[in-house]
């Protein structure tokens, strides 16, 4: 690409010519400052943060859009930009709920940061809150307007990423609000509770559904067999909320801190991610041999499992029955170790930590409840987990590294890349191919489904069998593959579908990073780098040579898809109305 | 209800999936079908943006936030009797903002709504042109000018009185 020179700040520097000025600066090691600038996802100019004054320009410009040009010359920083960017604060937080010091955000709020950078003091304009709601109606995500700075990455990434599009800039002038149509809560509308709203607002008026209050008390009640599972990815952000370099790994240190918070046992839910690969292989190769519904779709991530349910449900017969792996986890733990524990498992109060805010959706599922109890009582996300530690006045990175419990706590490095797209594809692949063929397998490193590109393809010979397989992150990608099999332009034996672009490493529920940190970072590549460089570490790194996952079918469960599996591991799915009910047209 | 839907709604519909029909595959269609939608309905009520939605496979927010957006489309059946009071600098400084709450206090709406019986609407408009009868008021077509609180209370009773809602007036 061709490139240009421009000077900023009196410095010079030579870019591609489809940069911005933002951009450019950014390689000159000048922040200018921005609010709904989200890299990637959303570039509107809409704030006015990112104001800069041109050499012979008329008016302020935005950076974040606009083009650099041969021999530009650009100033970031000027009385006149800091006084405009000032007033710009002023506006906005005259507006915005300052319930600072109680907000989930505090510390890592872009609005809070910035104007503490500004100077920000009296503001003198008047507010119109009066008319903001809150809405707290959805199992996984409660928004505040009366937080909420209309800068539209929520509305970008529901969009543009996610394909989903549940929420939209709504009325004019004062009364411009970000919601679902009709001011409808996002219980009411084809919300699939993933949670990526939260990752992109700058603020505090995007949140999780609160859920640590229920897990204290139980931590709390002696009556009570309190047991944790945690997802893959949680080991590889969880550091990251107590100031750890991104793609630390802190498996041990997370189940210390587990345990000192008072878990009766510290379970991991990459065994259980073990059990998955065990039935959905096996379910697999039946339906490749059998002439089963191909192309087989995974069933992990519960977002993709309700947008699939929402948007594509001609595709439910293509979902693995399996249920994801924290469902498992419960059923399992409700039954299997509640037998061999000699626990009541109506005394057990099973919590799972997930990278994710749809699981809380999924475990209240009505249909989970396999052990006769609702199979997890309790779904936390990483940042919440993160809350606990700290309000327990666990020094966190000082923690010796502990081990999980017995018997549900054995893994594989299989189960660990579940937390990075393409990796329930990989895990699959490594315990389908030696299955299949009986034999030990060569590589078992499918480089083809690993990497950030949107959808992944690859063509694995296993065998005699050319297994047609396909990866997509990020809904909106799902979306194009399903158009493409729906439009008979590809076909494929196995598909995964993960609905968060990353994967679980940058799920929903992981820990926030601001807009500026995600310019120079890929959290996604760094965090699902951590995974596949601890997989390398495992003895075992095959799901079926899992001695927990042996022991599991030897002694409760028979073999994979057994009917005994069929009644605990496997579900079945609803399709779901987009709108609601337009049966009444009269 | 499924099956009580009756023909005068039906066949609007119809002709709803035919506008979206003719215009589906064209790039920015969704304002000329919301335009078309709103003519043959008068307004864009939840049923009819979700049939505009489902048609031009654009998210029902997306059409919701249009609709929201352009204060020409409304989400409210209008009235029989649509009552426009200007807002513009010379009513406002001629006392426009006591006109427009008389009408609402006595219609028991607010600016922007439509009484429950269907007869009334009341919005509040930018100037209209007529800054010699400020402050001015519009019932369907009709204009009347050099307004007072008393003068609009006597023009109101008399509607009022048309069509016989005295009687019923707090129901």
């Amino acid at each position: 690409m061709k490139q240009v020179t421009l000077t900023i700040d009196g410095r010079s520097v030579t870019v591609p010519e489809d940069y911005t000025v933002l951009l450019a600066a950014k390689e000159l090691n000048i922040n200018i400052p921005t609010l709904c600038y989200l890299k990637d996802i959303n570039q509107i100019g809409a704030c006015r943060m990112c104001l800069v004054e041109i050499k012979g320009g008329r008016a302020l410009q935005a950076s974040c859009v606009l083009p650099v040009s041969e021999g530009m010359e650009v100033k970031t920083n000027t009385p006149v930009l800091r006084e405009t960017r000032k007033t710009i604060l002023e506006l906005i937080l005259s507006d915005h709920k300052r319930e600072c010091t109680t907000c989930v955000r505090s510390n890592n709020c872009e609005l809070q940061n910035l104007s503490s950078q500004f100077g920000v003091g009296d503001i003198y304009f008047k507010t119109r809150l009066s008319d903001a709601k809150i809405d707290d109606l959805s199992l996984s995500i409660v928004r505040d307007q009366s937080k909420c700075i209309l800068c539209r990455r929520c509305v970008a990434v529901c969009h543009d990423v996610q394909g989903v599009g549940v929420i939209q800039a709504t009325k004019r002038g004062f009364h411009t609000r970000i919601e679902p149509a009709f001011g409808m809560s996002l219980n009411e509308v084809s919300c699939i509770n993933c949670g990526q709203c939260i990752q992109a607002c700058p603020v505090g008026a995007l949140k999780e559904k609160d859920d640590t209050e229920k897990v204290w008390e139980a931590l709390a009640n002696p009556e009570m067999h309190v047991v944790v599972q945690t997802a893959p990815a949680i080991r590889v952000a969880l550091g990251e909320e107590f100031g750890m370099q991104a793609g630390s790994i802190v498996t041990g240190k997370m189940a210390g801190a587990l345990r000192r918070l008072g878990f009766d046992k510290v379970f991991d839910t990459d065994f259980s991610a073990d059990l998955t690969i065990m039935e959905e292989g096996t379910e697999l190769i039946g339906r490749i041999k059998n002439g089963g519904k191909l192309p087989m779709i995974t069933s992990c991530s519960s977002g993709w499992i309700k947008f699939l349910e929402f948007y594509y449900p001609d595709f439910i017969d293509n979902l693995s029955t399996c249920k994801s792996p924290q469902q498992m986890m419960g059923a399992v733990i409700k039954t299997y170790y509640a037998q061999k524990a000699g626990v009541d498992p109506s005394k057990i109060f099973s919590v799972s930590v997930m990278p994710c805010t749809a699981k809380k959706f999924e475990c209240q599922r009505p249909e989970m409840n396999a052990s006769g109890y609702q199979d997890v009582d309790v779904a936390l996300t990483t940042r919440e987990l993160a809350h606990m530690i700290k309000q327990a006045g666990i020094n966190f990175v000082n923690l010796e590294d502990e081990a999980f419990d017995s018997p549900l706590g054995e893994s594989t490095g299989a189960a660990l890349i579940f937390g990075a797209t393409g990796g329930t594809m990989e895990a699959a692949l490594r315990t389908v191919a030696e299955v299949l063929t009986g034999k030990e397998a060569q590589s078992i490193e499918y480089q083809a489904v690993r990497g950030l590109e949107g959808i992944k393809e690859a063509t694995v010979k296993i065998g005699d069998l050319e297994v047609k397989a396909a990866v997509a992150h990020g809904t909106g990608n799902a979306r194009k593959l399903l158009d493409k099999i729906r439009a008979g332009e590809a076909n494929y034996h196995f598909i995964e579908v993960m609905a968060c672009s990353g994967g679980c490493a940058t799920g929903g529920g992981q820990p926030i990073r601001t807009s500026t940190e995600k310019m120079t970072i890929d959290f996604r590549d760094v965090r699902g780098q951590a995974l596949y460089k601890a997989d390398t570490q495992f003895k075992q790194r095959k799901s079926h040579e899992n001695p927990e996952i042996k022991k599991i079918y030897d002694d409760f469960l028979g073999a994979p898809n057994s009917h005994k599996s069929h009644e605990l591991l496997h579900t079945n799915y609803h399709k779901r109305d987009l709108y609601p009910s337009n049966e009444d047209k009269c | 209800m499924g099956t009580s839907v009756c023909n005068c709604k039906s066949e609007k519909f119809k002709q709803l999936e035919l506008i979206i029909a003719e215009h589906k595959d064209q790039p920015g269609s969704l304002i000329p079908v919301m335009h078309e939608a709103q003519e043959l309905f008068g307004y864009l009520p939840l049923e009819v943006q979700t049939v505009i939605a489902e048609g031009l496979d654009v998210p029902l927010a997306d059409v919701y936030g249009v609709a929201t957006f352009y204060s020409k489309f409304t989400l409210q059946a209008k009235g029989q009797y649509q009552i426009n009071v200007c807002l513009g600098t010379a009513c406002y400084v001629k006392g426009a903002q006591l006109i427009i709450e008389k009408v609402a206090d006595m219609l028991k709406i607010k600016v922007g709504e439509t009484s429950q019986d269907g007869l009334f609407s009341l919005d509040a408009t930018r100037c209209i042109g007529a800054c010699g009868l400020a402050p001015v008021m519009t019932v369907n077509e009709k204009v009347y000018g050099q307004l007072t609180v008393d003068k609009v209370e006597k023009i109101m009773k008399e509607y009022l009185d048309t069509v016989g809602r005295d009687k019923n007036a707090n129901a």
